[in-house]
Protein backbone atom coordinates (compact mmCIF):
# COMPACT_ATOMS: atom_id res chain seq x y z
CA UNK A 1 0.00 0.00 0.00
CA UNK A 2 0.82 3.47 -0.80
CA UNK A 3 0.97 4.48 2.73
CA UNK A 4 3.42 1.96 3.79
CA UNK A 5 5.98 2.46 1.17
CA UNK A 6 6.09 5.82 1.82
CA UNK A 7 6.94 5.51 5.71
CA UNK A 8 9.42 3.07 4.32
CA UNK A 9 10.98 5.17 2.02
CA UNK A 10 11.30 8.53 3.79
CA UNK A 11 13.63 8.29 6.91
CA UNK A 12 16.79 7.42 4.42
CA UNK A 13 16.02 11.05 3.14
CA UNK A 14 17.44 14.62 4.05
CA UNK A 15 14.02 16.74 4.58
CA UNK A 16 14.96 18.53 1.62
CA UNK A 17 17.23 16.63 -1.13
CA UNK A 18 19.47 19.38 -3.20
CA UNK A 19 17.34 18.53 -6.71
CA UNK A 20 14.39 19.89 -4.50
CA UNK A 21 15.96 22.68 -3.15
CA UNK A 22 17.62 23.75 -6.96
CA UNK A 23 14.33 24.03 -8.33
CA UNK A 24 12.46 25.50 -5.68
CA UNK A 25 14.86 28.91 -5.32
CA UNK A 26 15.51 29.01 -9.28
CA UNK A 27 11.70 29.25 -9.29
CA UNK A 28 11.88 32.55 -7.12
CA UNK A 29 13.93 34.83 -9.51
CA UNK A 30 11.88 32.94 -12.49
CA UNK A 31 8.46 33.59 -11.26
CA UNK A 32 8.93 37.37 -10.42
CA UNK A 33 10.09 37.81 -13.71
CA UNK A 34 7.21 36.05 -15.87
CA UNK A 35 4.59 37.99 -13.49
CA UNK A 36 5.88 41.22 -14.14
CA UNK A 37 6.71 41.35 -17.55
CA UNK A 38 3.29 39.07 -17.96
CA UNK A 39 1.34 42.16 -16.06
CA UNK A 40 3.25 44.69 -18.21
CA UNK A 41 2.23 43.09 -21.16
CA UNK A 42 -1.55 42.97 -19.63
CA UNK A 43 -0.75 46.79 -19.39
CA UNK A 44 -1.51 46.91 -22.82
CA UNK A 45 -4.76 45.97 -23.46
CA UNK A 46 -6.04 45.60 -19.75
CA UNK A 47 -9.26 43.35 -21.19
CA UNK A 48 -10.75 40.02 -21.17
CA UNK A 49 -12.67 38.63 -24.04
CA UNK A 50 -12.51 39.20 -27.38
CA UNK A 51 -12.19 42.55 -28.88
CA UNK A 52 -16.03 44.37 -28.40
CA UNK A 53 -17.07 41.91 -26.25
CA UNK A 54 -16.59 41.87 -22.00
CA UNK A 55 -15.22 37.92 -20.82
CA UNK A 56 -18.24 37.93 -18.29
CA UNK A 57 -16.01 36.25 -15.46
CA UNK A 58 -13.00 38.92 -15.27
CA UNK A 59 -14.15 41.39 -12.12
CA UNK A 60 -11.12 43.78 -13.31
CA UNK A 61 -12.09 44.58 -16.65
CA UNK A 62 -9.71 47.82 -17.81
CA UNK A 63 -8.12 48.03 -15.26
CA UNK A 64 -4.22 49.01 -15.51
CA UNK A 65 -1.84 46.46 -13.38
CA UNK A 66 0.35 48.69 -10.65
CA UNK A 67 3.45 50.41 -11.90
CA UNK A 68 5.58 48.67 -8.93
CA UNK A 69 4.23 44.95 -10.39
CA UNK A 70 5.07 46.14 -14.12
CA UNK A 71 8.41 44.49 -15.50
CA UNK A 72 10.05 45.20 -19.31
CA UNK A 73 8.84 49.18 -19.83
CA UNK A 74 6.75 48.31 -22.45
CA UNK A 75 4.79 45.79 -24.37
CA UNK A 76 7.95 45.19 -26.71
CA UNK A 77 10.38 44.72 -23.98
CA UNK A 78 7.76 42.75 -21.46
CA UNK A 79 7.40 40.22 -24.30
CA UNK A 80 10.98 39.82 -24.59
CA UNK A 81 11.50 39.21 -21.10
CA UNK A 82 8.61 36.81 -20.45
CA UNK A 83 9.63 34.65 -23.71
CA UNK A 84 13.24 35.01 -22.44
CA UNK A 85 12.55 33.54 -19.52
CA UNK A 86 9.26 31.61 -20.05
CA UNK A 87 11.10 28.52 -21.47
CA UNK A 88 13.26 27.93 -18.68
CA UNK A 89 10.70 27.80 -15.91
CA UNK A 90 8.83 25.13 -18.11
CA UNK A 91 12.15 23.58 -18.07
CA UNK A 92 12.83 23.66 -14.29
CA UNK A 93 9.36 22.46 -13.93
CA UNK A 94 10.10 19.79 -15.94
CA UNK A 95 13.06 18.74 -14.05
CA UNK A 96 11.04 19.09 -11.15
CA UNK A 97 8.12 16.31 -12.19
CA UNK A 98 11.49 13.95 -13.36
CA UNK A 99 12.78 14.17 -10.53
CA UNK A 100 10.00 13.63 -8.62
CA UNK A 101 8.86 10.69 -10.58
CA UNK A 102 12.45 8.62 -10.17
CA UNK A 103 13.68 9.67 -6.99
CA UNK A 104 10.24 8.43 -5.77
CA UNK A 105 9.70 11.83 -3.48
CA UNK A 106 6.56 12.20 -5.71
CA UNK A 107 5.16 9.18 -2.13
CA UNK A 108 5.68 11.91 0.27
CA UNK A 109 4.80 15.18 -1.57
CA UNK A 110 1.99 14.62 -3.80
CA UNK A 111 -1.77 14.45 -2.19
CA UNK A 112 -3.75 11.50 -2.93
CA UNK A 113 -6.74 12.19 -1.82
CA UNK A 114 -7.40 9.03 -0.74
CA UNK A 115 -4.63 9.22 2.11
CA UNK A 116 -4.13 12.54 2.84
CA UNK A 117 -7.59 14.07 2.52
CA UNK A 118 -8.27 13.02 6.44
CA UNK A 119 -5.12 14.51 7.47
CA UNK A 120 -5.44 17.62 5.66
CA UNK A 121 -8.98 18.08 6.71
CA UNK A 122 -7.56 17.61 10.90
CA UNK A 123 -4.54 20.23 10.02
CA UNK A 124 -7.69 22.48 9.31
CA UNK A 125 -9.37 21.55 12.03
CA UNK A 126 -6.18 22.55 13.73
CA UNK A 127 -5.53 26.14 11.89
CA UNK A 128 -8.55 26.93 12.60
CA UNK A 129 -8.53 25.82 16.75
CA UNK A 130 -11.48 23.43 16.25
CA UNK A 131 -8.29 20.84 17.11
CA UNK A 132 -6.46 21.23 20.08
CA UNK A 133 -3.63 18.92 18.43
CA UNK A 134 -2.38 18.40 14.81
CA UNK A 135 -2.65 15.13 13.54
CA UNK A 136 0.30 13.07 12.90
CA UNK A 137 2.69 13.77 10.04
CA UNK A 138 5.82 12.85 8.31
CA UNK A 139 7.66 15.46 6.07
CA UNK A 140 4.22 16.91 5.31
CA UNK A 141 0.75 17.04 6.82
CA UNK A 142 -2.26 16.41 4.27
CA UNK A 143 -2.83 19.95 3.81
CA UNK A 144 0.54 20.79 2.67
CA UNK A 145 0.49 18.16 0.25
CA UNK A 146 -2.79 19.88 -0.38
CA UNK A 147 -1.59 22.89 -1.43
CA UNK A 148 2.31 21.93 -2.56
CA UNK A 149 0.27 19.93 -5.17
CA UNK A 150 -2.06 22.54 -6.04
CA UNK A 151 0.29 24.63 -6.94
CA UNK A 152 2.27 22.26 -9.36
CA UNK A 153 -0.87 21.42 -11.29
CA UNK A 154 -1.05 25.33 -11.35
CA UNK A 155 2.29 25.88 -12.59
CA UNK A 156 1.50 23.36 -15.26
CA UNK A 157 -1.60 24.81 -16.10
CA UNK A 158 0.47 28.66 -16.64
CA UNK A 159 2.78 26.65 -18.80
CA UNK A 160 0.10 24.64 -20.93
CA UNK A 161 -2.18 28.26 -21.50
CA UNK A 162 0.88 30.14 -22.15
CA UNK A 163 1.97 28.06 -25.02
CA UNK A 164 -1.46 28.61 -26.09
CA UNK A 165 -1.73 32.52 -26.47
CA UNK A 166 2.35 31.80 -27.59
CA UNK A 167 0.95 29.58 -30.68
CA UNK A 168 -3.05 29.70 -30.96
CA UNK A 169 -2.82 28.56 -34.71
CA UNK A 170 -0.27 26.37 -34.87
CA UNK A 171 -1.35 24.61 -31.67
CA UNK A 172 -4.80 24.33 -32.17
CA UNK A 173 -5.65 21.30 -30.71
CA UNK A 174 -4.24 22.49 -27.57
CA UNK A 175 -5.94 25.87 -28.03
CA UNK A 176 -9.43 24.34 -28.37
CA UNK A 177 -8.98 22.13 -25.36
CA UNK A 178 -8.23 24.95 -23.13
CA UNK A 179 -12.05 26.67 -24.84
CA UNK A 180 -10.33 28.97 -27.19
CA UNK A 181 -7.91 31.59 -27.17
CA UNK A 182 -9.68 34.21 -24.90
CA UNK A 183 -10.58 31.47 -22.32
CA UNK A 184 -7.08 30.66 -22.64
CA UNK A 185 -6.03 34.27 -21.95
CA UNK A 186 -8.34 34.20 -18.79
CA UNK A 187 -6.90 30.78 -17.65
CA UNK A 188 -3.38 32.22 -17.94
CA UNK A 189 -4.28 34.81 -15.36
CA UNK A 190 -6.36 33.35 -13.27
CA UNK A 191 -3.25 30.64 -12.68
CA UNK A 192 -0.93 34.00 -11.85
CA UNK A 193 -3.77 35.06 -9.48
CA UNK A 194 -4.15 31.93 -7.56
CA UNK A 195 -0.05 31.24 -7.71
CA UNK A 196 0.41 34.50 -6.20
CA UNK A 197 -2.61 33.43 -3.64
CA UNK A 198 -0.69 30.11 -2.92
CA UNK A 199 2.48 32.07 -2.90
CA UNK A 200 1.18 35.11 0.27
CA UNK A 201 -0.32 31.41 2.07
CA UNK A 202 3.23 30.11 1.82
CA UNK A 203 5.43 32.85 2.90
CA UNK A 204 2.91 33.21 5.79
CA UNK A 205 3.54 29.80 6.98
CA UNK A 206 7.15 29.70 6.16
CA UNK A 207 7.67 32.58 8.76
CA UNK A 208 5.05 30.94 11.42
CA UNK A 209 7.68 28.02 10.97
CA UNK A 210 11.14 29.05 10.02
CA UNK A 211 12.86 25.62 10.44
CA UNK A 212 11.29 25.05 7.13
CA UNK A 213 13.23 27.75 5.63
CA UNK A 214 16.33 26.59 7.05
CA UNK A 215 15.68 23.10 5.61
CA UNK A 216 15.06 24.60 2.22
CA UNK A 217 18.39 26.11 2.33
CA UNK A 218 20.74 23.67 3.88
CA UNK A 219 18.35 20.54 3.05
CA UNK A 220 18.09 19.61 6.84
CA UNK A 221 19.32 16.63 8.59
CA UNK A 222 19.03 13.06 7.57
CA UNK A 223 16.84 11.08 10.28
CA UNK A 224 19.08 8.09 11.08
CA UNK A 225 22.12 10.48 11.18
CA UNK A 226 21.05 12.35 14.52
CA UNK B 1 60.77 39.91 8.55
CA UNK B 2 58.40 41.77 6.68
CA UNK B 3 56.62 40.16 4.08
CA UNK B 4 57.24 36.88 5.14
CA UNK B 5 54.08 35.19 6.87
CA UNK B 6 54.05 31.84 8.74
CA UNK B 7 50.55 31.13 7.74
CA UNK B 8 50.33 32.22 3.74
CA UNK B 9 47.03 34.55 3.91
CA UNK B 10 44.09 33.65 1.83
CA UNK B 11 44.10 34.61 -1.98
CA UNK B 12 42.44 37.75 -1.99
CA UNK B 13 38.64 37.23 -2.56
CA UNK B 14 38.22 38.23 -6.14
CA UNK B 15 34.33 37.54 -5.89
CA UNK B 16 33.13 37.52 -2.65
CA UNK B 17 28.73 36.73 -2.46
CA UNK B 18 27.69 40.28 -2.14
CA UNK B 19 29.90 41.12 -5.39
CA UNK B 20 28.50 38.18 -7.24
CA UNK B 21 25.06 39.28 -6.25
CA UNK B 22 25.48 42.79 -7.61
CA UNK B 23 27.31 41.58 -10.25
CA UNK B 24 24.73 39.23 -11.37
CA UNK B 25 22.38 41.80 -11.07
CA UNK B 26 23.85 44.49 -13.12
CA UNK B 27 24.22 41.74 -15.70
CA UNK B 28 20.56 41.16 -16.05
CA UNK B 29 19.93 44.33 -16.12
CA UNK B 30 22.30 45.30 -18.81
CA UNK B 31 21.78 41.85 -20.78
CA UNK B 32 17.74 42.29 -20.47
CA UNK B 33 17.76 46.02 -21.83
CA UNK B 34 13.58 46.34 -22.41
CA UNK B 35 14.78 49.27 -24.42
CA UNK B 36 16.48 47.89 -26.86
CA UNK B 37 15.06 44.14 -26.51
CA UNK B 38 17.23 43.00 -29.74
CA UNK B 39 20.67 42.67 -28.01
CA UNK B 40 22.29 41.41 -25.14
CA UNK B 41 20.71 37.86 -23.44
CA UNK B 42 16.73 39.53 -24.57
CA UNK B 43 17.95 39.11 -28.22
CA UNK B 44 19.77 35.77 -28.35
CA UNK B 45 16.74 34.27 -26.55
CA UNK B 46 14.56 36.03 -29.41
CA UNK B 47 16.74 34.41 -31.81
CA UNK B 48 16.39 31.12 -30.43
CA UNK B 49 12.60 31.26 -30.11
CA UNK B 50 12.51 32.58 -33.46
CA UNK B 51 14.14 29.19 -34.71
CA UNK B 52 11.93 27.31 -32.71
CA UNK B 53 8.44 28.90 -33.67
CA UNK B 54 10.17 28.20 -37.37
CA UNK B 55 10.90 24.29 -36.67
CA UNK B 56 7.27 24.23 -34.96
CA UNK B 57 5.96 25.48 -37.93
CA UNK B 58 3.70 23.75 -40.08
CA UNK B 59 1.97 25.13 -43.50
CA UNK B 60 -0.64 22.22 -43.10
CA UNK B 61 -1.75 23.64 -39.82
CA UNK B 62 -4.76 25.92 -40.35
CA UNK B 63 -6.58 28.28 -38.35
CA UNK B 64 -9.99 27.07 -37.83
CA UNK B 65 -12.35 29.25 -40.09
CA UNK B 66 -15.24 30.59 -37.90
CA UNK B 67 -18.74 31.26 -38.76
CA UNK B 68 -20.56 34.43 -39.38
CA UNK B 69 -22.02 35.15 -36.23
CA UNK B 70 -18.10 34.91 -34.81
CA UNK B 71 -17.84 38.12 -36.82
CA UNK B 72 -16.76 41.32 -34.78
CA UNK B 73 -18.77 44.36 -34.92
CA UNK B 74 -17.20 46.54 -37.56
CA UNK B 75 -16.43 49.22 -35.35
CA UNK B 76 -15.08 46.73 -32.62
CA UNK B 77 -12.13 45.88 -34.78
CA UNK B 78 -9.73 48.49 -34.23
CA UNK B 79 -7.94 49.88 -37.63
CA UNK B 80 -4.62 51.47 -37.17
CA UNK B 81 -2.14 53.04 -39.02
CA UNK B 82 1.03 55.35 -38.38
CA UNK B 83 0.18 58.25 -40.12
CA UNK B 84 -2.09 61.08 -39.00
CA UNK B 85 -4.92 60.39 -40.88
CA UNK B 86 -6.42 57.69 -43.00
CA UNK B 87 -4.01 57.14 -45.80
CA UNK B 88 -5.55 57.45 -48.88
CA UNK B 89 -4.17 55.18 -52.17
CA UNK B 90 -2.33 57.67 -54.98
CA UNK B 91 -3.78 58.07 -58.01
CA UNK B 92 -3.19 54.98 -60.35
CA UNK B 93 -1.72 53.11 -57.67
CA UNK B 94 -0.30 49.52 -58.73
CA UNK B 95 1.43 46.86 -56.46
CA UNK B 96 4.81 46.52 -57.43
CA UNK B 97 6.46 42.91 -56.88
CA UNK B 98 10.69 43.23 -57.74
CA UNK B 99 13.62 41.26 -56.12
CA UNK B 100 14.17 37.82 -57.11
CA UNK B 101 11.27 36.80 -59.48
CA UNK B 102 11.79 35.97 -63.43
CA UNK B 103 8.94 38.43 -64.35
CA UNK B 104 8.57 41.62 -62.16
CA UNK B 105 5.46 43.04 -62.48
CA UNK B 106 3.34 46.24 -61.47
CA UNK B 107 -0.17 45.16 -60.96
CA UNK B 108 -3.39 46.95 -60.62
CA UNK B 109 -5.98 46.18 -58.51
CA UNK B 110 -7.99 44.45 -61.65
CA UNK B 111 -5.31 42.44 -62.52
CA UNK B 112 -4.51 41.47 -59.10
CA UNK B 113 -8.22 40.52 -58.75
CA UNK B 114 -8.20 38.13 -62.13
CA UNK B 115 -5.58 36.14 -60.29
CA UNK B 116 -7.00 32.85 -58.17
CA UNK B 117 -9.07 34.60 -55.17
CA UNK B 118 -9.37 33.16 -51.53
CA UNK B 119 -11.47 33.98 -48.92
CA UNK B 120 -11.60 32.87 -44.68
CA UNK B 121 -13.44 34.18 -42.17
CA UNK B 122 -11.10 33.78 -39.00
CA UNK B 123 -9.57 35.08 -35.61
CA UNK B 124 -6.95 38.32 -35.62
CA UNK B 125 -4.24 38.08 -33.04
CA UNK B 126 -2.78 41.27 -32.17
CA UNK B 127 0.44 41.63 -30.30
CA UNK B 128 -1.48 43.54 -27.67
CA UNK B 129 -3.58 40.58 -26.40
CA UNK B 130 -7.08 41.46 -27.83
CA UNK B 131 -8.52 39.35 -30.89
CA UNK B 132 -11.35 39.40 -33.35
CA UNK B 133 -12.84 37.92 -36.41
CA UNK B 134 -13.41 38.99 -40.06
CA UNK B 135 -13.75 37.79 -43.24
CA UNK B 136 -10.88 38.51 -45.92
CA UNK B 137 -10.60 37.70 -49.64
CA UNK B 138 -8.02 38.34 -51.85
CA UNK B 139 -5.22 35.96 -53.72
CA UNK B 140 -2.72 34.27 -51.91
CA UNK B 141 0.83 35.41 -51.70
CA UNK B 142 1.90 31.60 -52.95
CA UNK B 143 -0.27 32.51 -56.34
CA UNK B 144 1.12 35.56 -56.60
CA UNK B 145 4.84 34.28 -56.29
CA UNK B 146 4.44 31.64 -58.58
CA UNK B 147 2.58 34.20 -61.02
CA UNK B 148 5.39 36.57 -61.39
CA UNK B 149 7.87 33.32 -61.10
CA UNK B 150 9.44 34.34 -57.91
CA UNK B 151 12.82 32.20 -57.32
CA UNK B 152 13.17 29.33 -54.76
CA UNK B 153 16.16 30.55 -53.10
CA UNK B 154 14.31 33.72 -52.30
CA UNK B 155 14.09 32.77 -48.21
CA UNK B 156 12.53 36.28 -47.23
CA UNK B 157 9.48 38.13 -48.64
CA UNK B 158 9.73 42.17 -47.64
CA UNK B 159 6.38 44.07 -47.95
CA UNK B 160 6.00 47.92 -48.00
CA UNK B 161 3.63 50.77 -48.20
CA UNK B 162 2.33 54.13 -48.89
CA UNK B 163 0.88 54.66 -44.96
CA UNK B 164 4.36 56.93 -44.06
CA UNK B 165 7.03 54.02 -45.08
CA UNK B 166 5.60 51.67 -42.75
CA UNK B 167 6.99 48.07 -43.88
CA UNK B 168 7.63 44.48 -42.56
CA UNK B 169 9.11 41.47 -43.67
CA UNK B 170 8.44 37.71 -43.45
CA UNK B 171 10.41 34.48 -43.57
CA UNK B 172 9.10 32.66 -46.43
CA UNK B 173 7.31 29.47 -45.04
CA UNK B 174 4.83 31.70 -43.17
CA UNK B 175 4.65 33.94 -46.33
CA UNK B 176 3.30 31.11 -48.44
CA UNK B 177 0.98 29.22 -45.88
CA UNK B 178 -2.16 28.82 -47.77
CA UNK B 179 -4.00 31.17 -45.18
CA UNK B 180 -1.41 34.15 -45.95
CA UNK B 181 -2.92 36.61 -49.13
CA UNK B 182 -2.91 39.66 -50.15
CA UNK B 183 -6.35 40.85 -49.12
CA UNK B 184 -8.78 43.38 -51.33
CA UNK B 185 -11.93 42.95 -49.50
CA UNK B 186 -12.96 42.37 -45.71
CA UNK B 187 -16.65 41.02 -44.19
CA UNK B 188 -17.71 40.31 -48.87
CA UNK B 189 -16.87 44.18 -49.21
CA UNK B 190 -14.25 45.94 -50.96
CA UNK B 191 -11.20 46.60 -48.45
CA UNK B 192 -11.97 49.56 -46.30
CA UNK B 193 -9.96 52.55 -46.21
CA UNK B 194 -9.03 51.88 -42.66
CA UNK B 195 -8.10 48.59 -42.66
CA UNK B 196 -5.33 48.74 -45.74
CA UNK B 197 -7.34 49.48 -48.93
CA UNK B 198 -6.37 48.98 -51.46
CA UNK B 199 -4.32 45.68 -50.86
CA UNK B 200 -3.31 44.45 -47.59
CA UNK B 201 -1.42 40.94 -46.56
CA UNK B 202 -3.58 39.06 -43.83
CA UNK B 203 -2.66 35.80 -42.20
CA UNK B 204 -3.45 33.10 -39.61
CA UNK B 205 0.13 32.64 -38.78
CA UNK B 206 1.48 36.26 -37.56
CA UNK B 207 0.40 38.57 -35.20
CA UNK B 208 -1.38 41.99 -36.38
CA UNK B 209 1.69 44.05 -36.60
CA UNK B 210 3.36 42.00 -39.68
CA UNK B 211 0.17 42.59 -41.49
CA UNK B 212 1.15 45.74 -43.45
CA UNK B 213 -1.53 47.72 -45.02
CA UNK B 214 -1.81 50.06 -47.68
CA UNK B 215 0.83 47.88 -49.55
CA UNK B 216 2.87 49.26 -52.40
CA UNK B 217 5.68 46.40 -52.90
CA UNK B 218 6.03 43.07 -52.27
CA UNK B 219 9.89 41.57 -52.56
CA UNK B 220 11.51 38.45 -52.68
CA UNK B 221 14.58 38.91 -51.08
CA UNK B 222 17.28 35.89 -49.97
CA UNK B 223 18.44 37.76 -46.76
CA UNK B 224 15.98 39.19 -44.01
CA UNK B 225 15.40 42.51 -43.67
CA UNK B 226 13.44 44.46 -40.86
CA UNK B 227 10.63 46.26 -40.23
CA UNK B 228 8.84 49.31 -38.76
CA UNK B 229 8.19 47.94 -35.49
CA UNK B 230 10.87 45.60 -35.60
CA UNK B 231 13.08 48.47 -35.54
CA UNK B 232 11.76 49.84 -32.50
CA UNK B 233 12.07 46.24 -30.02
CA UNK B 234 8.85 44.19 -31.41
CA UNK B 235 10.51 40.51 -32.26
CA UNK B 236 10.50 39.87 -35.78
CA UNK B 237 8.90 36.39 -36.32
CA UNK B 238 6.12 37.04 -34.12
CA UNK B 239 4.69 34.07 -35.24
CA UNK B 240 0.83 32.66 -33.87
Amino acid sequence: MLSCRAVRAAPLRRPQPWPVRVAHWVNVPLLIIMAGSGLQILAAYPMLGPRGRPYRWFPFQGAIPPEWARLGDWLAGARQWHFAFGGFLALNGLAYLLYLAFSGEWRRRLFFPRRDARNALGTLAFYLRLRKEPPAQELYNGLQRLAYTSALLLGILAVLSGITLYKPVQLGALTAVLGGYDAARALHLLTLALLGLFTVGHVVMVLLHPRSLVEMVTGGRKPDAR
Amino acid sequence: MPGRHLISAPPPRLLTRRLALVGAGGLLASACDSARPHVGFLGAMERVNARLQAALFDERQLAPELPPEETTPPGAFPPYFISDTVPLAPPGWTLRVGGMVARPANLTLAELQRLPSTQYRIRHHCVEGWSAVASWHGVRLRDLAEYVGADPAASYVELRSFDSGYWSSWDRPSAFHPQTLLAYGMNGQPLPPEHGAPLRIYSAVKLGYKMVKYLTEVNFLSQPTSGYWEERGYEWYAGV
